[in-house]
C-alpha cells in the first residue's frame, strides 16, 4: 500500500464532502448494470442489510452550507430545522434521482413526516419509515425489530430481485464489523492525540463512509490514521471537550474548524452515528437478523432520539465519555428546532452539573455561516476551563 | 407583534346546554384530581393521543392529562408566564409549548384550574403516540417526579396500514409491560372482563360521537368541528371514555344537535346563534389557546362555520369505522392508538383531508400550522398543495401557537382569513378559475 499524506487524504474527503451530485455513489453504480443504491437519513439504519443485498447504502445528511436551497424552503415553516428542507432541494433537483430508495429511520416527527412527502414528491423510488424499537427487551421489542428488519429484507429483495440470504448477511456483518473497528481506531487515536488528528479531519474522514462503498472506506480511515500517527503535528494548549447534539443535521466544516481555532481539542462527538452506533462486534455466527438486533437493543449508542428506560443511567453515557476520553467540559451544540437534542439538553446539564463537568450550548444550522459568536463562545469556554478547572 | 385583548367574562359568553354539562364534567375530574391527597386515589399521567383511559380505570387510578392541563392554562391566559418561566430555567425557545407550560406549571406550584394545587403522578404512562416529543416530555418529568414511568410505543403507520407484528408488540408491551407495573404502582390486580366492560361504554359512546361530527354534513352545519369541536371532544379524548357519563354526555349532546338540526339551526358561538352559514371550511391542525374566543370570532363573524377538522381526530378516528373492541380488549387498545391522527401517514392524511373536503361539501381547507407541533406541522405546506389539487377547492396557511401567546398575531391571522374568504368567493364566482 503506497503512503499517501494526510492532506491528500484529507483533501479527497473534502472533495466527496463538498461533491453535492454525489459521483462517488453514481460511479459505482454505473461501474456494472443492475446495481442499486439505497440512501439512508439520520440516524441509524442497518446498512449490514443493504449491502448483503448487494446494494451500495448511501448517507444523506442534508445539504450542508454549500447548496443553495430554492424549492426547498417552499415546503417548510420557518420554524423547522433545515435538514429537511435541503434534502427536498437535493431530491426535487435531481441530485438523488439515481437513487433507487431511501430510508427514513425514526428519529423525529420532521424526519418521520419527511417520509410521507417523499413517498408523494418520489412515487417512483421505493421509501420507507424505517421504524425501530424504543423497549429494549427481548421478546418485545427484540421480536418487533426483527420483524421491521425483515420486512426491510423482504422489500430489498424485491427490488435487488434475488433473494438475501442469512449467509450474505453474515459476511456483510463482518465487513461492517471491519469498519466500526476502523472508525473507532481513528475516535481513539483523536482521544489520545488530538494534535494529531483534528476533529475537523476526522469529521471529513467520518463523512466519507456515508459516500463510499464500506471497504473502500475502511482503507481510507486505515490510511488516515496510519498517515495522522505518523504526521509530526505540534501539541497546542488547547482544553479537551466533547461535542453533543449533532446527531441529525450535521454541522458545517467551518463550524468545527471555528472550535477548533479558538482553542478546543475535540475528543468525542456525535457526528455521523450511523459508523459508531452498534458497539463493538456484531457476532457473524447464529440468526444474523437476531445478532443485529441484539446489538442494537443491548449494545448501541445513546442520543436524544433514543428513550433511555431507567432514569439513573439517563446521561450518563456522557459522564463516562467524559472520563474515558478525558475530556475537561462538553458543547452542546444542537440544531435549531431540533425537539429531541433540545428537550434532552436540560436534563443531561443537571446531569453534568451534578457530575461537576463543565459546559456550554448553542445552536447551529447546517448552513449557518457567521462563526464569530460561537468562536468566542467556545474561546471563553476554553479560558474558563484552563483558569478554574486546574485549581 | 401581539394585540392586546380584552379578557372575555364569564357573562358574555353563550354556551349551550352541552357545553355547560361538559364544563361541569372537567371539574369535577379536577377536583377528583385535586382532591387525590385526601382520598388516596392515585394518579396516572398521560397523554391524549394513546390515552387507554378504560385500562387505567381498571386499576383505580385517577387520570391526569399534561396537554390538557396546559390547554386549561392557554385558556386562563396564564401558559405565556408558564412557557417564560421554562425557558428561564433552560429550556429552549424553540421547543413544544405544551412541555414549557407544563414544567413552568410545575415550577410554579403546580396549581390546577381548580385553583387547587395537582397532585404528583404516581405513574407516568408514556403511551407514545403520534408525537416524538411525548417521550422527552416525560423523561423531564421523571426526572422531577422521579415516580415509576411506562413505555408504550406505537409503530408510526407509515405504509397506510396496521402490520401483525405492529399490534403484537403493542399487546406483548400492554401484557408484559404495561399491565404489570400498572397493577405493581395501583396494588389492583387486572381484571379483563372489567375491562371489556369500559371498553364496551367506550364503544356506546363512540357511536354518538360519530353521528355528532357527521351533522357537519348537514346545510347549515349544525355543528363547528373545530372550535365547537374541542369542547365536543373533551370527555371521550380525556378522562372519561369508558364511563357512564360519557354515554350521558354523549345522548345527551347528540340530542342537543339533532334537535338543533331539525329546527335548521347553525352552531352556538360564544356571541350567540350563528344566523348564517357563508362559508364551509375543512380545519388541519390543532388552534390557538391563549386567544381561542378571539379566534373563534374570526371566523364566525364572517359567517364561517368549520364542518370537518383534523384535530377532533387526535384522540381517535372513529369516522374511519374503529370502535374499542370488548371481545380484542388488548388487541382493540393497541388499533386504537396506531390508528389516531397523528399516528397516520402524511399521505393518509392528504386523503382524509380531501375526504373531508368531498365528503362535507366544503369550499376549502384552512391549515392553523402550529409553532409547537411538529408532528402536525411539518409537511403542511405539501398537504395544501396536494389537497387544493385533489379537490379543486382553495387551501390557506395561517401559523399561530398551541399556548404561546407570543406566536398568535391576531392582526395578521385576520388579514389571512379575509384575503381567505375573498379568494373562495372568486372562486365561487369562477373568477379563480380565469385566474
Amino acid at each position: 500500500m503506497t503512503k499517501q499524506p494526510v492532506s491528500d487524504i484529507v483533501a479527497r474527503c473534502e472533495a466527496l464532502y463538498d461533491d453535492l451530485s454525489f459521483s462517488a455513489a453514481r460511479e459505482w453504480k454505473e461501474a456494472e448494470p443492475g446495481r442499486k443504491v439505497i440512501a439512508y437519513m439520520p440516524v441509524y439504519v442497518p446498512r449490514e442489510l443493504i449491502h448483503a443485498a448487494g446494494m451500495m447504502p448511501l448517507g444523506i445528511m442534508g445539504g450542508g452550507d454549500n447548496l443553495e436551497v430554492i424549492h426547498g424552503d417552499a415546503y417548510y415553516q420557518s420554524y423547522i430545522c433545515r435538514i429537511p428542507r435541503s434534502t427536498i432541494e437535493l431530491g426535487v433537483s435531481g441530485r438523488l434521482d439515481f437513487v433507487d430508495g431511501m430510508l427514513f429511520p425514526s428519529i423525529c416527527d420532521v424526519i418521520r413526516n419527511l417520509s410521507g412527502m417523499w413517498k408523494m414528491l418520489f412515487p417512483d423510488t421505493y421509501v420507507k419509515y424505517f421504524d425501530v424499537p424504543q423497549t429494549y427487551v427481548d421478546e418485545i421489542g427484540g421480536t418487533f425489530y426483527t420483524g421491521e428488519m425483515r420486512e426491510l429484507l423482504h422489500d430489498l429483495e424485491k427490488i435487488a430481485g434475488r433473494e438475501i440470504t442469512d449467509d450474505d448477511i453474515r459476511a456483510s456483518i463482518e465487513v461492517y464489523n471491519e469498519n466500526r473497528r476502523a472508525v473507532n481506531e481513528l475516535y481513539a487515536l483523536r482521544a489520545r492525540e488530538p494534535w494529531k488528528a483534528p476533529g475537523s479531519e476526522a469529521y471529513l474522514v467520518l463523512r466519507a463512509g456515508l459516500l463510499l462503498p464500506v471497504e473502500e472506506h475502511t482503507r481510507l480511515v486505515r490510511e488516515y490514521v496510519a498517515a495522522a500517527s505518523a504526521e509530526d503535528r505540534p501539541i497546542k494548549d488547547n482544553s479537551r471537550v466533547i461535542l453533543t447534539g449533532m446527531f441529525c443535521e450535521q454541522p458545517p466544516l467551518n463550524l468545527i474548524k471555528s472550535l477548533e481555532l479558538s482553542g478546543c481539542y475535540i475528543v468525542d462527538d456525535d457526528f455521523v452515528l450511523v459508523s459508531r452506533w452498534l458497539l463493538g462486534d456484531v457476532p457473524t455466527d447464529g440468526d444474523p437478523v437476531h445478532n443485529l438486533s441484539q446489538a442494537f437493543l443491548h449494545r448501541s449508542m445513546s442520543t436524544a432520539a433514543k428513550y433511555e428506560p431507567d432514569q439513573e443511567e439517563k446521561g450518563q453515557f456522557l459522564v463516562r465519555a467524559v472520563r474515558d476520553t478525558g475530556a475537561e467540559g462538553v458543547i452542546f451544540a444542537s440544531t435549531s428546532f431540533c425537539d429531541p437534542a433540545l428537550l434532552d439538553r436540560p436534563i443531561l446539564q443537571n446531569v453534568l452539573k451534578r457530575a461537576d463537568i463543565p459546559f456550554i450550548a448553542f445552536k447551529y444550522a447546517e448552513n449557518s455561516g457567521q462563526m464569530q459568536p460561537i468562536r468566542e463562545q467556545a474561546g471563553t469556554f476554553v479560558d474558563s476551563i484552563k483558569l478554574w478547572s486546574a485549581a | 407583534m401581539n394585540t392586546r385583548l380584552v379578557k372575555a367574562q364569564p357573562a358574555d359568553v353563550l354556551k349551550d346546554a352541552s357545553m355547560i354539562k361538559q364544563k361541569e364534567m372537567m371539574a369535577k375530574h379536577y377536583d377528583r384530581l385535586t382532591d387525590a391527597p385526601q382520598t388516596g386515589a392515585k394518579v396516572a399521567s398521560t397523554f391524549v393521543p394513546g390515552n387507554l383511559n378504560e385500562l387505567i380505570m381498571c386499576f383505580d387510578l385517577v387520570n391526569n392529562l399534561p396537554e390538557v392541563n396546559a390547554i386549561q392554562s392557554g385558556l386562563r391566559r396564564q401558559s405565556g408566564a408558564y412557557i417564560m418561566e421554562a425557558e428561564r430555567a433552560g429550556h429552549s425557545e424553540d421547543v413544544c409549548t405544551y412541555v414549557k407550560s407544563d414544567i413552568g406549571m410545575m415550577l410554579k406550584g403546580n396549581i390546577g384550574p381548580n385553583g387547587k394545587e395537582l397532585p404528583k403522578p404516581d405513574v407516568l404512562l408514556l403511551s407514545y403516540t403520534g408525537c416524538f416529543t411525548f417521550l422527552k416530555w416525560f423523561e423531564l418529568l421523571r426526572e422531577q417526579y422521579k415516580c415509576p414511568t411506562i413505555f408504550l410505543q406505537t409503530p408510526y403507520m407509515a405504509d397506510g396500514k396496521v402490520t401483525p407484528n405492529m399490534v403484537q408488540y403493542m399487546v406483548k408491551q400492554l401484557k408484559e409491560t404495561v399491565i404489570p407495573t400498572l397493577e405493581e404502582v395501583s396494588g389492583v390486580k387486572f381484571d379483563i372482563d372489567r375491562l371489556r366492560e369500559y371498553l364496551k361504554k367506550s364503544a356506546q359512546a363512540e357511536d354518538d360521537l360519530v353521528h355528532i361530527l357527521a351533522t357537519g354534513k348537514n346545510k347549515p352545519s349544525p355543528i363547528d368541528a373545530y372550535f365547537g369541536g374541542i369542547y365536543y371532544i373533551g370527555p371521550i379524548f380525556g378522562a372519561f371514555r369508558g364511563t357512564d357519563d360519557a354515554i350521558d354526555y354523549y345522548r345527551f349532546l347528540r340530542e342537543e344537535v339533532e334537535a338543533r338540526m331539525a329546527k335548521g339551526l347553525g352552531p352556538v358561538t360564544p356571541d350567540g346563534q350563528m344566523t348564517e352559514e357563508k362559508y364551509r371550511l375543512v380545519v388541519e391542525g390543532p388552534p390557538n389557546y391563549t386567544s381561542f374566543r378571539q379566534f373563534w370570532k374570526m371566523f364566525y363573524d364572517e359567517g364561517a362555520t368549520v364542518v370537518a377538522s383534523s384535530y377532533t381526530k387526535v384522540g381517535g378516528t372513529y369516522d374511519y369505522g374503529f370502535r374499542h373492541d370488548p371481545d380484542r380488549p388488548l388487541e382493540s387498545l393497541a388499533e386504537y392508538c396506531l390508528g389516531v391522527y397523528t399516528n397516520r401517514s402524511l399521505p393518509m392524511r392528504i386523503d382524509m383531508l380531501s375526504d373531508y373536503i368531498n365528503e362535507y361539501e366544503a369550499d376549502g381547507l384552512l391549515i392553523n400550522s402550529i409553532k409547537s407541533c411538529n408532528s402536525f406541522s411539518a409537511g403542511q405546506l405539501l398537504i395544501m398543495r396536494e389537497v387544493e389539487k385533489r379537490t379543486g377547492k382553495p387551501a390557506a396557511f395561517i401559523e399561530t401557537d398551541l399556548v404561546d401567546p407570543r406566536y398568535f398575531s391576531a392582526a395578521n391571522v385576520k388579514n389571512r382569513l379575509e384575503s381567505y374568504f375573498q379568494m373562495v368567493e372568486q372562486k365561487r364566482s369562477g373568477k379563480g378559475a380565469a385566474a
